[in-house]
């Protein structure tokens, strides 16, 4: 085979990775919008926020100690211990749950049945008040992750691969963080459909997501339920934090992940959890191609800022329900 | 006992339609613009004209735009930043003189004025129309005439108006946020594209495009020698057409399919509202204004610009939570939301950093707790927003003192 042709079969195994990540995070957008018909755009600033907490906690700083020292004119930093990873993980999940819940009883309860577009820019607003929060309660400075999360690329692979190419191919480059992510990604998108399908709460929030009133008449609590869903994500987005803080820094830029996630969950259909892994993997591979064989050679790069949109928008004009989407039947 | 329409007796067709149908109003819309034309360019200052007043008339400009395509139209649009870059960049290249490359084929020196474009040198060689053609060797260059900044300035808007049809076209097929989604395709794509493709900002080696010196009538309204009242007046002059026209159009025909197809685009369909036209208008109307505020953005206002930096996705947030404040599908609200979120962050470094001496970057973060608090408060509590509230504050005054 040649070289040329090996290193796009790497392309596209990096894309399928990739596209395992969005996968993640267009997750918690679907969890959330079949439940209660909210699109949560705040979902990549609460991946951004749960990671920040997750090192916060884990170095022992003071929340807010920024704040507290312009105040009151102190010189708080940390509190002096380090929490192991596991124990510092479970803080993190209890504080995005009791984040859930304030999200739920604060905000979302007082919009029920307000226009989807409303609580579209609701979220928005979330967005921007959880990203100021969580500067001012973390600092805004690059923080390194260190989870012990192996980095690097896998030698094993490439030594497997080395013989597969002539003399001028050294193997496949494959990221070890990539396949860690990939595999944990895989694990968590199987525990959710286990989750939605077998358990009492799994088989409740289907069915609000079903019919509200449905639902309600069957004595299932709404509220409960949303609170659920909103902790889920905020789960979901604990880990997508983890992955891409783990590989880039926890910084600003981890929560512009979600709107990578948004042309996933347009390609794949905002009501359906295979369509967003589907999704998630088409872009991924599909906008690591296009960079390799047209946009870096003839369009002088980083078209993946905009590739996935693209096709999305293409996508949509053809079958606007996405790929996996419910008929959108509509009634004067 | 002022503010009614009671013994206001309209005698013609004309009063019956004039665009304040109550006196009180006229007389308040009189008197700001008496102070706006008459009084601030006088006592203006450097300070005030760049922190406040300009971004203030130009984001008010921006969000009129996004407003007749989300408040009148109901489509929700996220490319505002990228709109506002299509009106800067064709404003850049109108006022720097817009230039066309073609092949050239026998090119033979005949020793005449040499100019340089794009780094490299051409012999002018002829005149066409409005265009100087210059050659070299490889190309025939078709040279526009430098175009004065205010005409460049509604030229761009034109521009940015064709661009937004464009990217307005799948609005037919796709609604609601799949719709919103559809439109970072365009905020991102036009960032790309005026970031890569180096013609847009005349090969410079920074990337960023310049505000050349340009000159109406003998002052310097472009450049950094721009006196700040007449940055204040040429941003002002357009606020106020734009907005006549704005809310003109949103009493017309025209606004009144935009907002039958926002309310329920299907019944608007039955009764014979042409969903293609009144989307396109609307997409179209909302570009031209979006663009014409991204041009004085540029070339008045900032003077030099880094496309990613200036006309991001977070350019297209803010000019939306502007219209979000200020109330949807309301023309004051436009001003009042600008208003709002101008003031907001200068208030608030003011108390912050000025008075009790916190760093910058803590303030900065509060800033952004508050905006987001606020955008969730006024969805919660008044989803028409600032505008809604100055119109329940008219309604009590039309009962005032005598309420029953």
């Amino acid at each position: 085979m040649s070289a040329d042709f090996l290193y796009g079969i790497e392309v596209v195994i990096n894309g399928l990775m990739a596209g395992v990540l969005y996968a993640l995070v267009a997750l918690g957008f679907v969890l959330i919008f079949k439940a209660s018909g909210i699109f949560n755009y705040a979902q990549g600033v609460m991946a951004l926020f749960a990671a920040l907490t997750l090192v916060g906690i884990m170095e022992g700083q003071v929340p807010f100690s920024h704040l507290i020292n312009a105040i009151f004119g102190t010189e708080v930093h940390h509190f002096g211990w380090e929490v192991p990873a596991l124990l510092a993980i479970a803080f993190t999940v209890l504080i995005m749950i009791a984040f859930a819940w304030a999200v739920q009883r604060f905000v979302f309860r007082h919009l029920v049945g307000q226009e989807p577009i409303i609580l579209f820019m609701a979220t928005i607003g979330l967005a921007y008040f959880l990203e100021g929060v969580g500067d001012l309660m973390w600092g805004s400075d690059i923080k390194t992750l260190a989870l012990g999360l192996p980095q690097g690329g896998s030698l094993w692979v490439e030594n497997l691969t080395n013989g597969l190419g002539g003399d001028d191919f050294y193997g496949f480059f494959i990221d070890k963080l990539d396949m860690v992510a990939t595999v944990v990604a895989a694990i968590l998108v199987v525990s959710l459909i286990a989750f939605a399908q077998y358990t009492k709460q799994g088989r409740a929030m289907r069915a609000v997501a079903d019919d509200h009133q449905a639902a309600l008449s069957v004595g299932i609590s709404l509220n409960y339920i949303w609170v659920l869903v909103w902790s889920l994500a905020g789960i979901v987005a604990l880990v997508a934090g983890v992955m891409w803080g783990a590989k880039s820094g926890v910084q600003f830029s981890l929560s512009l992940i979600a709107l990578k996630a948004l042309p996933v969950l347009m390609l794949g259909g905002f009501t359906s959890i295979p369509g967003a892994i589907v999704g998630g993997l088409i872009i991924g591979v599909g906008e690591k191609l296009f960079e390799y064989t047209i946009g870096a050679p003839y369009l002088g790069g980083a078209t993946e800022n905009w590739f996935a949109y693209m096709l999305a928008l293409i996508f949509l004009v053809f079958r606007p329900q996405g790929l996996f989407g419910e008929k959108i039947i509509e009634r004067v | 006992m002022l503010y009614r329409e009671a013994g206001d007796f309209k005698t013609s067709y004309h009063a019956d339609n004039q665009t304040f149908p109550i006196r009180f109003d006229r007389i308040g819309f009189w008197i700001t613009m008496v102070i706006a034309f008459a009084v601030i360019p006088f006592v203006i200052n450097d300070y005030w004209a760049n922190a406040i007043l300009v971004p203030f008339l130009i984001y008010a400009i921006a969000a009129i735009g996004l407003n007749i395509l989300t408040g009148y139209c109901g489509q929700v649009s996220l490319g505002t930043g990228g709109f506002m870059a299509v009106g800067a960049y064709a404003c850049y290249k109108l006022m720097t003189g817009l230039d066309i490359y073609f092949a050239s084929e026998g090119f033979v020196s005949a020793g005449g004025e040499m100019i340089s474009k794009g780094g490299e040198s051409f012999e002018v060689t002829g005149q066409f129309l409005f265009f100087t053609i210059a050659q070299n060797a490889e190309w025939t260059v078709y040279i526009l005439t430098q175009i004065n900044p205010v005409i460049a300035v509604i030229l761009a808007g034109f521009v940015t108006a064709a661009v937004g049809v464009l990217f307005g076209l799948p609005s037919l097929r796709i609604k609601g946020f799949y719709l919103a989604v559809a439109t970072l395709a365009a905020q991102f794509f036009l960032v790309w594209l005026f970031n890569k493709i180096s013609w847009f900002y005349n090969y410079s080696a920074s990337g960023q495009i310049n505000a050349p010196e340009r000159f109406v009538s003998e002052f310097a309204v472009t450049g950094p020698n721009t006196a700040p009242w007449a940055q204040y007046m040429v941003c002002l002059i357009f606020v106020v057409v734009c907005a006549l026209i704005a809310r003109n159009l949103t009493r017309g025909t025209v606004g009144r399919s935009w907002m039958a197809i926002r309310d329920m685009d299907i019944a608007a369909e039955i009764i014979g509202v042409n969903p293609l036209k009144a989307k396109l208008t609307a997409f179209a109307v909302s570009s031209f204004f979006i663009g014409i505020s991204g041009a004085l953005f540029f070339s008045v206002y900032l003077g030099a610009v880094e496309v990613g930096e200036a006309f991001g996705i977070q350019k297209s947030f803010l000019v939306l939570f502007m219209i979000i404040i200020g109330g949807l599908g309301s023309i004051f609200g436009c001003f009042a939301g600008a208003a709002f979120l101008v003031l907001l962050p200068v208030a608030l470094k003011v108390i912050g950093v000025d008075v009790l001496g916190w760093p910058t970057d803590i303030v900065s973060h509060l800033n952004l707790v508050i905006v987001g608090a606020l955008i969730m408060f006024f969805l919660i509590k008044e989803p028409h927003g600032l505008a809604q509230i100055w119109r329940l504050a008219k309604e009590k005054l039309r009962l005032w003192p005598f309420p029953y």
